[in-house]
Formats: structure tokens, sequence, C-alpha cells
């Protein structure tokens, strides 16, 4: 069947966040990248000098490193053209009255208060480069969790994001990461003392809404001896013709016994550049999962990573892709086997559509001594036409005889038999592919809490509209 | 009833790709409530008569016409033939991973219907369905045909019909690849929604096999050969062209 150009452009032009607002700035930093900018930015702060020095470093080492030559094409982002550093409003609120008007309307129609009281146990809210919004329920504060914005973080617990800060993701460790550590502004900073179990999610809501954003959060998580904890994070931008670009670090670090998930759900417009390093040290026992969900952007790079660092530790990193036209998913994960007994599982699902492309890249490495380690990696790509590109970079290296290691990897098509099977039975075209595509990606989506769930089937349909014909 | 349900018209069909032809000039009247067998060897045009009907697009209509209820369905994409009621019974149903049998049925039910059944009538339609036929109720919260034995397969498309319950059943070789204790009960489940539905419900039974039609009684049993009905009968035709074999029908059709 062929493909319907005109029809498929329209799925994707139905971007359902793609409003702006007209926001009068605190300070806008001017376009650029260099330490004039990065001085700016630690000023505005009022951090202390060890936290400047960390950032001069990190700066330095960002100028000087070539960019990646492998992922995806890079050629459109020049820093020259961002704005690395925008403060929308004075101050974190407690409550969303103390939010500015404008601002709370925009986290009102993307319904995050509804959701922070009906299914969460805390909410923060980033607008450009600042958290704009924190709360936490008293149940958990009085139980000594802490989730603030990282620069509240910093100001008020400085000793512990000293001990781990850059700890799980040195400056060195690629470009993104260097880049984030020299302007980093917001972002989560979340203790959970042992023993903790919060049995609601933490929520943090991404907004980028200025044209040539640069939005550079960071995010650290300690989950104690035998806490528990979930964290969801959601992202959205406006569309505009010119690149933006969001740069995360996000650093985990689970402790004995300790089990901790996070959950992404990635939907920028289409302009913006999604360059994220997440990672997650495991201790003995211990367990963390990756739940990534990459829908949005022009290009994705991520890959989730576990260090499964004491034996018995056990870290999942289950990912969904979905590559519309124009869009590169480069994603996948990576797990190391440090320990004894440790476990990983990667599970990697992309949908591609017309000029779409999807990447899985991961790696698996066991290291010498990490005895009886055991890994399954499977990824499953789904292609909607002909047009459609996906590959496989998958790397293993096993120092260990005895690690038991399974690798699938699959690419299959809708194909003409599926949709008459389910035509033959009354479905229209698109309802028959949807429900294709629903069942490919439902191990994934029975995975996430239910409004995300909800969600991903919405934007799922509405890219199907009209994707086939 | 003077309109037959189905009234096939010199009915010519080649394959999309590359223009071979396979239905070469078929003929057939199928009316309200009738069930008829239609039989030929491998590559007789059977199959492809079955899923010409349905509007499967890997197959192009080149001369004649498939009337339903006097109207012309050749222009109707599979899903609105579908609505109108006409089912086909897959000779190798298609896997649906991730997708359970019962939102599978549900959706399907739905598209049939102007409004959205209610999820707990559906529930309740579903069971007694399940029963009706003999299945574990477990068996709908499985994905669509993953994974399932040649058996498990024609029973999910008798439940299909059991729940669609359409006018015209088209059954695309139901008895293929089932040892004979499936094939009983595949038979006995197309008999119970048939005997459910009476005068409401039309049956073409396509088969390579006589032994099916031990169990389904045809009113009518037409042989097929090289594209065309070649000879038209009532079930006695079967058993003669069991113990006769094909090449008599072929002899019967240059005679």
């Amino acid at each position: 069947m062929p493909q319907n150009d005109v029809v498929a452009q329209l799925g994707l032009d139905e971007y359902k966040y793609g409003f702006r607002d007209e926001v009068e700035y605190k300070f806008k930093s001017r376009k650029g990248l260099d330490e004039e900018i990065v001085r700016q930015v630690s000023e505005q702060k009022g951090e202390p000098e060890w936290m400047l020095k960390t950032r001069l470093k990190a700066l330095k080492h960002a100028l000087a490193r070539p960019w990646p030559k492998w992922g995806g094409d890079l050629s459109g982002l020049n820093f020259d053209d961002i704005y690395f550093y925008i403060r929308p409003s004075d101050g974190v609120g407690r409550t969303w009255d103390e939010v500015p008007e404008t601002i709370k309307n925009t986290f009102e129609r993307l319904g995050i208060p509804d959701q922070e009281r009906r299914i969460l146990a805390g909410v923060g809210a980033q607008y450009e480069s600042e958290v704009v919004y924190h709360s936490l329920k008293e149940e958990w504060e009085k139980q000594g969790v802490i989730f603030k914005g990282m620069d509240d973080g910093l100001r008020d617990h400085e000793d512990i994001v000293r001990e781990y800060f850059g700890t799980v993701v040195p400056y060195r460790d690629n470009l993104f990461a260097a880049v984030n550590t020299a302007v980093w502004s917001g972002g989560s900073f979340v203790y959970v003392p042992a023993g903790v179990k919060l049995d609601m999610p933490l929520q943090a809501y991404f907004r980028i809404n200025a044209e040539s954003m640069g939005q550079f959060e960071r995010t650290l998580i300690i989950v104690e001896e035998g806490a528990e904890v979930q964290y969801i994070e959601g992202c959205t931008a406006p569309s505009y013709a010119r690149e933006s670009f969001h740069s995360g670090v996000i650093e985990i670090i689970v402790k004995e016994g300790a089990r901790s998930r996070y959950t992404t759900i990635q939907n920028w417009s289409h302009n913006v550049y999604n360059l994220v390093t997440q990672r997650a040290t495991v201790a003995r026992d211990a367990s963390h999962e990756w739940i990534d969900g990459n829908l949005g952007s022009k290009l994705t790079m991520k890959y989730p990573s576990v260090y499964l660092m004491g034996e018995g530790a056990r870290g999942e990193i289950l990912s969904i892709a979905y590559a519309g036209n124009g869009q590169h998913q480069d994603a996948g994960g990576k797990a190391i086997h440090m320990a004894p007994h440790t476990s990983s599982r990667i599970v990697s699902k992309s949908i591609s559509r017309g000029s779409g492309r999807s990447s899985y890249r991961g790696l698996l490495r066991v290291d010498p001594g990490a005895k009886h380690a055991r890994s399954n990696v499977e990824c499953d790509a789904l292609l909607l036409d002909e047009e459609a590109r996906t590959d496989t970079y998958p790397y293993i290296e096993v120092e260990e005889a005895d690690a038991s290691i399974g690798h699938e990897a699959t690419v299959s098509k809708i194909g003409d038999e599926q949709l008459f099977y389910l035509m033959s039975r009354g479905l229209s075209e698109d309802e028959a592919a949807t429900m294709v595509v629903r069942g490919f990606i439902e191990p994934i989506a029975k995975e996430l809490p239910l409004e995300y769930a909800v969600e991903l089937n919405r934007l799922i349909e509405l890219e199907m509209e009209g994707s086939v014909g | 009833m003077a309109e037959p349900l189905v009234k096939i018209v010199d009915l010519h069909a080649e394959v999309a790709e590359d223009g071979t032809e396979i239905l070469r000039g078929v003929n057939l009247e199928v009316k309200e409530g009738e069930i008829h067998a239609i039989m030929g060897p491998n590559g007789s045009g059977k199959s492809t008569l079955a899923k010409v009907i349905s509007g499967h697009p890997a197959y192009e209509v080149t001369e004649g016409d498939v009337l339903f209820r006097g109207e012309s369905i050749l222009d109707m994409e599979p899903d609105d033939r579908a609505r109108a009621g006409i089912f086909l019974a897959f000779q190798y149903p298609v896997e649906i991973p991730g997708v359970s049998i019962a939102n599978f049925l549900r959706t399907s039910l739905n598209s049939h219907r102007d409004e959205d059944i209610d999820i707990f009538d559906f529930q309740d339609l579903l069971i007694s369905k399940m029963e009706m036929l003999g299945m574990d109720p477990a068996f709908a919260e499985r994905s669509v045909n993953d994974g399932f034995s040649g058996g498990e397969k024609k029973r999910n498309e008798i439940l299909q019909l059991a729940m669609l319950e359409p006018t015209l059943a088209v059954m695309d070789e139901t008895d293929s690849g089932l040892d004979i204790d499936a094939l009983k009960i595949v038979s006995a489940g197309i008999n119970q929604v048939k005997q459910e539905h009476q005068n409401d419900m039309s049956v073409l039974l396509i088969t390579h096999y006589q032994r099916m039609l031990n169990y389904i009684t045809p009113d009518f049993v037409h042989v097929m050969l090289a594209g065309r009905v070649v000879r038209s009968g009532g079930p006695e035709l079967a058993l003669a062209l069991e113990e006769k074999g094909y090449e008599w029908a072929k002899e019967l059709s240059l005679a």
C-alpha cells in the first residue's frame, strides 16, 4: 500500500504542546558558551566557590574536546546560536500561587498540578533554566525525604551534593556531560533515607519556552540502603524554526538493597537536540530500572546506563523510541557488570516512519571478576513504510567465560497481511496500523504509570493518523 | 427470496503484482442461510476467490462482479465489506503480538456498531460465546495468534465468527493443518454458530478435502479447476470426488 505523504505530514503537525508564552525574563545571557557566560550563571546562583571551579574545569574540557563523529548528525547544532542560561522568575514556588501567572498556566495546560494532587508524592517544574516550583507531600518530608530543585539542594545540603556530584557522570565522560557541568542549572536533588519506601512517584517536568534555548538540568538522586523510589520526568517545548538544545545529566546512586526506577517520557518538539547522559551505580543486592520513552526531538542521543558494582546487583533498561519524519532517535543502553552474580536486561523497541530513523546503540560489558553475570538484550524495530530506516549497533565485551549472555534483534514491517487481517474484522486502515503498533510497544507501555501509558497511546494514535494508506 | 445474498458473475482476477491470472470466470450464487462448499485441488483458485470476496489488496479484479445483496462490493475497502457482514476465516491467521484477543474482539465488534459496546456487556458476551465453543476464558487474554498451535489459530477464527455474527462467513481451508480431534472441535464450532443464526448466516466453505464435510453438511458442493467452477451438485458430489479424485473432475470439465 503506497504511503500517503500529505496525510502523513498532517499527523506530525499536530504536536499538542507546541504553544508558546510571552514571558519577561529576569535574566537572559547572551548567546554562546564561554567563561564569561559560565561565571554569569554561577554568579546568578550565588553558589560556593568549589562549584564555580568545577564549572570552569568542565568548560575548558568542553571547549577543547572534539565533537562526536558517531551517532546522529549534529551539524545543525551551533553553540554560538544558543542561549545557555535564562532565568524566568525569582525563587522557587512552594505553592502554584507563588509561580508567575503565565508559567503557572503553562503547567496547568500540561496537566501537572492536577496529576500532583492525584497520583504524585512530589513535583518539580522547571521552566527554561530554573526550577519554578517544587513541592513534596508532608508525609514524605517527615520521613526525611529530600526533594528539591538542584540549586536549592546545593544551597541547603552542600555536604551531600559535594560528596556525590560528578562521581557517577564525571565531566570528562563525554562532550555534553562537560557542557552540562559547565552551565548546569535546575534539575532535581533527591535524597531518600535508609529504609524509606516511597509508594507514590516523584515527578519532574521540564519545559523549554524560548527559541534557541539551551536547557541543562542536573539531577542527583541518592537512594540509601533498603530505600525505594520512583521518579518520572516529562519534557515538552514549543515548535520553532530554530533549534533548541537540551542536555541533562542524571546521576543516581542506589545503595545496598535499595530499589529505584527512573521513567522518562521525552516529547520535545521536533526542533530540539536532546543529548542526555543518564547513569546509575547499583550496589550489592540493589536494583535500578530505566524506562525511557523517546517520542519527540529532532535528534536524541541517549543511552541510560547501569553500573552493577555490588554482588547481586540488577539493572534494567526498557526503552521505546518513535522516529517520525525528520527525526533521528539514537538510543539504547549500557550495562556494565563489575561484580559477581549481577544481572541486566535491556529491551529496546523502536518505530520508524517516513524519513525517520531509529538506531539502537548498546554496550554490554562484563568485567574480569564479575563471575556468573547474566544479561539479556532484546532490540526490536518496527518499520511503518519502505522509506523508514533502522540500525543496530550492539557492543558486547565479556571478560568472564561463565557469563550467560543473550542477544536478540528483530526488524519487522507492518505487513499488508496484518493490516488486511484486522481490516477484514472491520477496523479501518489507521485503526489497524495503530493496533499493530500498540501491540508492539505493549511490553514497555505496561511498565509506565497509567497516565503516561494513556498519553503514549494517544500520541501513537495521533502519529498513526494517515501513516499508511 | 428473489435476490441471492451473494452473486458472483464471470469473475476474473489476477495477482496485482505480476498480473498472473487466477480466476477465469467464476459464477456462483449463495442464497440466505445456505451452506456451500467449494472444493478444488491446489492452485485451482479457491482461496483466491475467498480473498477476492473479502477485498485482499494482493488481487485485482479485471472482469466480472461480486454482488452482495444485489450491490457490487468491488469498490469497497476490506473493512467496509466486513461491516457490511462479510467475514473471512483465514487459512493462515496472522499474529498480532501484544494485542489480546479480548481487546482485538472488542475493537472489531465496536467497528461494527454505531455505539461502543459497554465493557461489561462485552465481557458477558465474550464469555457466553467461549462457553458455547467450549473454550477457556483465559484464552482471550493471550496475544492474537502469537505462538498459537494450528488448532488454536483456527479456533480463534471461529470465536471471531461467533462474536462478529456475519451474514456471509467465508471459511478458507479452515480444516487445513488440523488433526482429526481439532477438526471435530472446529467443525462443531462452525455448526454451533450456524445453528444459532440459521437463515441469517450463509457459509462458504473452502476446502481441499472431503473430510470436513463429514461434520458440516453443505447444501451445495462446487468443484473449482483452473480458476472456474466446473461442476456443482449436492453433498454426493463431494463423496464422488473423494472416491475418484480431482482427475475425474478434470475429465468432466473437459467433456
